[in-house]
């Protein structure tokens, strides 16, 4: 199979061609995304601005924004993690400062700018620095905090509150990486820390 | 979740008329954790974001602090006045949550931040008096390590989680409110209600009321103030034991001390007695302990949370020892 094919086409199966996909999408646990409780009442219309782009969903009122990303638009890098503001692992820019998506109703998003881990890259195949930093730095293992860790990051540089390992470390301290990759996450911040300012 | 009427309030007026027969939600870092845990399960829920930027001004003058109730968490913590003259406020803010939930969250709903119990968050448990009036608290024999020791009855022994209002009430702040029958000012004191039997009602705001601003008196003690919250982990925690210090001196001798504790009570606790202690007196590590015991006098313990008197005894004369070494204004 050719390496053309991203992780997230092989397993929603939109990659061209791909036999194997539908297998893939069957069996895997990983492809499983529970479905939504079916709307009660009326559903919600809601124009959601991502990434630079308006977006028009109908939706349950109780609809969380990361539910919107993930199941409705496609923008599957948020991720869930505890659903419930203790683990980062869904944080997005709302307005230019992270904020968790998992406790944002979508309902309420409507009329503020939201940046995913998706809108945060300057071009097509390009990288933002604090993505390429946390592939030069290990800033990893298995990935699945990653996007809420970067989008928090590049805030903390942003801020201009990456002055020291143990200013990081606290600004960072709202996600949690249970691979524990932290000390390398506190490299890749330093390290974009210049890249960001060059930049 | 239960599902609701969802209302957008474009003004305060509105926001009132609706907010009368329904929750209001700013930042909803509680109210959207405990619906989707269908513990809060409101009929109508009004959105009342759109007041953010009106009631967001943060300003100091002669008279004191004035924090616009919708700023957030955020915004005030870092707000280089607030941190150089009222530095309990800051430090309080800084040290709770994470950076997004205080980029969420706003002052007014800060105060009104639900406890941690447990019991209370997981509706399988069925004894929570708060939950469910008269149906028990399981909490008295359950596994109570971060439950309040002061301010307790057999009703209710749930923690006041919060760090921001202890600060505030060491330092007399005042809220405006705006309801139904128009605005009025409440001391911070008399916003959180003791358990009394009756856990289920938690604050003294009438139906639609929603707090604008916090105020907070000047005074020659707002500058030499410290916050020290003790944790199982150094950021991103709830306390286990804090304690919100402000103090007058002349030389070494204690004009005036002003204490509040965070993380062992029902509700944000002034420890008057341990203030009264001091008035006149130098301030030393005995002094302190002195005044650190007052402060915890009364305190009822269940079982796991028995550590927690000690621990607050020394967290107050750490505050205190703290606060009496920094410049002052």
């Amino acid at each position: 199979m050719s390496s053309t094919y991203t992780r997230r086409e092989l397993i929603s199966g939109t990659a061209a061609g791909a036999t194997t996909v539908s297998l893939l999408g069957g069996a895997g646990a990983q492809a499983a995304a529970p479905a939504l409780a079916p709307p009660s009442g009326t559903p919600v219309n809601t124009t959601l601005r991502i990434n630079g782009r308006d977006h028009r969903v109908s939706h349950d009122v109780r609809q969380s924004l990361l539910d919107t990303l993930r199941e409705r638009l496609g923008l599957t890098g948020s991720k869930k993690g505890c659903d419930h503001g203790q683990c980062g692992a869904c944080t997005v820019h709302i307005d230019g400062v992270p904020k968790l998506s998992c406790l944002t109703l979508t309902v309420a998003a409507q009329g503020h700018e939201i940046t995913t881990i998706e809108g945060l890259a300057p071009a097509a195949n390009q990288l933002h620095p604090m993505q390429q930093a946390f592939i030069d730095c290990d800033g990893f293992q298995c990935g699945y905090c990653t996007p809420g860790q970067i989008m928090s990051a590049v805030a903390c540089v942003k801020q201009g509150l990456a002055k020291d390992a143990a200013s990081i470390r606290e600004f960072m301290s709202g996600n949690l990486c249970r691979c524990a990759a932290y000390p390398n996450i506190v490299k890749a911040v330093e390290q974009a820390r210049g890249a960001m300012g060059e930049a | 979740m239960q599902t609701f009427d969802y209302q957008r309030a474009a003004a305060l007026p509105e926001a009132v008329k609706l907010g009368k027969q329904g929750e209001f939600l700013a930042g909803g870092t509680t109210l959207v954790d405990l619906m989707k845990l269908n513990v809060m399960t409101p009929a109508r829920v009004v959105d009342i974001n759109a007041l953010r930027d009106r009631y967001a001004a943060i300003s100091i003058d002669d008279t004191g602090l004035s924090l616009g109730a919708f700023a957030s968490m955020a915004q005030a913590a870092v707000h280089p006045k607030v941190n150089a003259q009222f530095p309990v406020i800051a430090q309080s803010l800084q040290l709770a949550a994470s950076q997004q939930i205080r980029n969420m969250a706003t002052l007014g709903g800060n105060l009104l931040q639900r406890t941690r119990c447990t019991y209370f968050r997981d509706v399988t448990w069925t004894a929570c008096n708060k939950r469910t009036p008269g149906s028990g608290c399981a909490a008295l024999q359950g596994f109570n390590r971060n439950h309040a020791v002061l301010g307790v009855d057999n009703s209710c022994i749930a923690q006041y989680p919060g760090d921001f209002a202890v600060a505030l009430l060491a330092l007399d702040a005042e809220l405006a409110l705006a309801g139904p029958g128009g605005a009025r000012r409440l001391p911070l004191a008399q916003l959180h209600r003791a358990a009394s039997g009756q856990p289920q009602l938690e604050h003294n705001l009438k139906p639609g009321e929603i707090i604008t601003a916090i105020h907070v008196p000047s005074g020659r003690w707002t500058a030499r103030s410290i916050y020290i919250k003790v944790r199982d982990r150094e950021s991103y925690e709830f306390a286990i034991a804090s304690a919100a210090v402000a103090l007058e001196l002349d030389g070494d001798t204690v004009r005036g001390a002003r204490i509040a504790l965070g993380g062992l009570a029902y509700r944000p606790w002034r420890a008057t007695a341990a203030e009264q202690s001091l008035a006149g007196k130098r301030l030393t590590a005995d002094t302190a302990a002195q005044a650190a015991t007052l402060a915890l006098e009364g305190a009822v313990t269940h079982g796991y949370n028995d550590y927690k008197p000690e621990l607050g005894r020394r967290t107050v004369t750490r505050a205190l020892l703290a606060a009496a070494q920094l410049p002052g204004a």
